[in-house]
Formats: structure tokens, C-alpha cells, sequence
């Protein structure tokens, strides 16, 4: 049997055995469960792990650079400070392959990033929070294009269950809603290029870093919402714990020669969600042709810490010990 | 798209690593959801039921763990006597009058042993 099929058997085995465990409980307001989601950030605050996020995909090529198979190995640590405030550190090593070319890898830019949780309404299932992420220019590799310059994000994020639907639709109580909105602000604002022209003289080219408008939002259907409060159609394990999504993740530069050109991927997958951990999978397929035209997957293990060891990972500094996510 | 395209060889000592991970997540306390229930969710009965009963995935504290139902307007109509059954500490219990027909909700709140609380309501109806 090959080392592959051997891991493919090893991660198969681990899933029965998560599988036997059953709900977990995370990211909770009223009797609803919201997922961490893979593309976009989810708006709660939590202490959890995800390691790893796998991207791959083809991206296309273009005149400067040829078609190159990129894959993404992230990882993100969450931790909350205190009930309603989290921070969270990330990193990602990427592998692009050019095809034809030569490999090359690296990491990509460490980001960090703080989130407050500033409304929520239980009976309406409804969350507000707001936050600002740091990418931390210089920490990455220049090989695989980590930028050298910081980029501060200010975000806003939202998530709604609709189970307050009135009962003629209780078919769509087990729907939500989650989104995410930022303002991408490198902080240099121009790269200067020195060249030589023909004459030997240098040339000093400035290429704007341009602000960009990142959004995205992701609809779900909660099959274990539908089974336990709307009607149980007897969905058995492992169905009766996952939720079908499709995440929506786009940007719009709002200045520079691609102003309102918007680009993004549109993902739909599942998230099968355990006691623990949570497992995902998505298609990433390209929004429009300015993206791209190949599909990709993103996969994802994701870890509740304040599940698996409540009076470890829910520590806080001026909280004390926190205790495993709570329904608000 | 074939396995070996979505799977490079780089991928490999991931998964084996995120499969020992999985297998090894230890058992332990954590939030109880319902498994299933008596009558079960959004159904429609044509007898009405002598209890609401609600199995759990764990064990539930029975001091913090309440269970109640209500009818269309809101009048409790349980006979005020919810239990966790002695025998088997999943089962949330409570009796019930005769009901007439119409639509009911049933309101649970249930604490897990190591004080992980969950709670929720479910429909169902007597013709």
C-alpha cells in the first residue's frame, strides 16, 4: 500500500473516530450554532485551532507569469481575551509550482488580528462585531510575493439565523446568514522602481498599493437546526450534523487602474461539525473570468479548544477562566 | 479531477498528522444537544401524548436542567413534574395532561455534567 493511500486511511480513520462523538457547540447565540467558516472570518470570538486550511488550485497563466498550481497550508490560533474580545494570529506556507518552471515556496505574511463582539440578540440570533486585522509586512518569503509593506484591515462582521421566521416558512429557520466587510489600507502607499532607459539614465516608476474593499458573506443551511427545532426528517449520522454552504469572497480595489474591478471566489461545500472539531470542504470556483478559470478545493480541520480542555484554553488575563463557549 | 491531483505528495504527512489528531481527541465532557425525542420535532400526532421526552447525547445535570411546554397562547401546560430519569441520565422528562388538539412548543434548558449549558425549543402538534 503506498505512503498516500496509507494517509488517505489514517485521515479516514480519524473521521469514524470523531464521528462518534456527536454536537459540538460553538459559536452559539440562542439555540444556534454558527460554524467557523473557511473563506470569509466568522463574527464570534472563540479559543480554537485551525490547522491545517489546504487551498490548492491551478491559477491561470498571463503574459508575466505562466499557469502555476498554488497550494496554501494555513493555520490560525484564536484566543479570547475576555467574553466578548479575541485575538488571533495566522500564517500560511504557500508551494507554487509554474508549469513549466521551477517550484518554488515559502511562508506568506503573518497576520494578526483583533475582533470585539459589540451587540448580540439571542431570540433573533442575530451577532454584530467589528475588528481590524494586521498583515505584517516583511515576515513572509519575497519568493512566493509576500508583500514588504504592512496592511491594516478595519472590518465589521454580522451573522443571522432566521430561525425567528415566522412558522409558515419554518423550512428556512434552519437558514443564516454571516458576512464579513473591510478596507484593505496598505501602509506604503507606492513601490518606486528604479530602471535604466536606453540612454543609461535611471527611471524612477511608481506603482500604486491600492486600498481594497474585501466582502464576502456565506448562506447556510443547519441540517442539525432543522432536526432538532424545526422537524426531525431522520437524517441519520453523519448528515444530521452538517450544515451546506456557500461562501461568496470578493474584493474591489477602490483606486489605482483596477478601480471596481471586482474578483473573488464563490464556494460551496460542507462543514460537518462534531462535539470538538469541526470538518469542511469547499469548491473554490472562480467569480468571474478576471479571476480566474480554474476550480480549487479548500479544506479544513478545525479544533474547538474550549471544548477539548475548557480550564486550559479559556483562560483569560483579567477574566479568569472563561469555560466553554456559552448560548447568549 | 483525479485523487492524485487533489492530494501532492507534499499533502501526505498532513493528513497523516491531522488523522492521528482526530483519532486521539480524547473523550470528554462537552455541550449536550438532543438526540431525538418523544414526540419527535415539527411532527403531527393523532393521540396526544401522556409526556415530552427528550434523550440527550450526555448525561445532564438534573438540578439545572429544566423542560416545560407551552400551548398556542402561551399557557404552560405541562403537569410541572420534569425530571432527568434516575436510570438514564440523558432523558429529559415531563408529564402531560390530556391535551386537545392545536399546536404546542416544548422549552428545554439542560446544564452537560461539566456545566456546559444548552437550550432550545421544538414544535409539535395534536390533531
Amino acid at each position: 500500500m503506498s505512503t498516500r493511500r496509507i494517509a488517505i486511511l489514517v485521515w479516514a480513520l480519524g473521521l469514524v473516530a470523531a464521528s462518534t462523538q456527536s454536537v459540538a457547540a460553538h459559536g452559539l447565540i440562542g439555540q444556534r450554532f454558527f460554524p467557523a467558516t473557511l473563506a470569509i472570518d466568522d463574527p464570534f470570538v472563540a479559543d480554537e485551532l485551525s490547522l491545517p486550511t489546504v487551498l490548492h488550485i491551478r491559477t491561470g497563466g498571463s503574459d508575466e507569469s505562466p499557469p502555476t498550481l498554488q497550494t496554501d497550508l494555513s493555520g490560525e490560533l484564536s484566543k479570547r481575551l475576555s467574553p466578548n474580545l479575541g485575538l488571533s494570529l495566522g500564517g500560511t506556507y504557500t508551494f507554487l509550482d509554474p508549469i513549466p518552471g521551477k517550484s518554488t515556496s515559502g511562508f506568506d505574511n503573518m497576520e494578526v488580528s483583533l475582533k470585539y463582539v459589540f451587540w448580540q440578540n439571542a431570540e433573533h440570533e442575530t451577532l454584530l462585531s467589528a475588528g481590524a486585522s494586521w498583515e505584517i509586512g516583511g515576515t513572509g518569503s519575497k519568493k512566493i510575493g509576500a508583500d514588504s509593506f504592512d496592511t491594516v484591515t478595519p472590518q465589521f462582521f454580522f451573522g443571522k439565523g432566521f430561525g425567528d421566521l415566522p412558522d409558515a416558512v419554518d423550512w428556512l429557520k434552519p437558514a443564516a446568514l454571516t458576512g464579513a466587510l473591510g478596507l484593505a489600507i496598505p501602509v506604503r502607499r507606492l513601490n518606486k522602481t528604479f530602471s535604466l532607459d536606453d540612454d543609461g539614465n535611471v527611471q524612477t516608476t511608481h506603482d500604486l498599493n491600492p486600498k481594497t474593499f474585501n466582502w464576502g458573506f456565506s448562506v447556510q443551511y443547519n441540517l442539525q437546526y432543522l432536526q432538532s427545532f424545526v422537524r426531525d426528517v431522520g437524517l441519520p449520522a453523519p448528515f444530521n450534523r452538517m450544515i451546506p454552504v456557500v461562501e461568496f469572497a470578493m474584493q474591489t480595489p477602490i483606486e489605482g487602474p483596477h478601480t471596481g474591478r471586482t474578483t473573488g471566489t464563490i464556494n460551496p461545500g460542507i462543514i460537518w461539525f462534531g462535539r470538538y472539531m469541526q470538518l469542511s470542504v469547499e469548491a473554490v470556483i472562480p467569480a468571474n473570468t478576471m479571476t480566474g478559470k480554474n476550480v480549487g478545493v479548500l479544506a479544513q480541520i478545525h479544533f474547538y479548544l474550549d471544548d477539548i480542555a475548557p480550564k486550559i484554553f479559556t483562560w483569560t488575563p483579567f477574566h479568569g477562566v472563561l469555560g466553554p463557549t456559552q448560548p447568549q | 479531477m483525479t485523487l492524485r491531483a487533489l492530494l501532492p505528495a507534499r499533502l501526505v504527512p498532513i493528513l497523516l498528522v491531522s488523522g492521528a489528531l482526530l483519532a486521539t481527541v480524547a473523550p470528554a465532557w462537552a455541550h449536550v444537544f438532543p438526540d431525538h425525542s418523544e414526540p419527535r420535532v415539527g411532527h403531527v400526532l393523532d393521540t396526544p401524548p401522556p409526556a415530552v421526552r427528550i434523550w440527550f447525547d450526555g448525561a445532564i445535570e438534573p438540578v439545572f436542567s429544566t423542560l416545560r411546554v407551552e400551548d398556542a397562547g402561551k399557557r404552560r401546560v405541562d403537569r410541572n413534574d420534569a425530571r432527568v430519569d434516575s436510570s438514564d441520565r440523558t432523558l429529559l422528562e415531563v408529564s402531560l395532561p390530556s391535551l386537545p388538539p392545536g399546536r404546542y412548543q416544548v422549552f428545554w434548558s439542560v446544564v452537560a455534567r461539566d456545566g456546559h449549558r444548552t437550550e432550545g425549543s421544538f414544535p409539535f402538534r395534536v390533531k
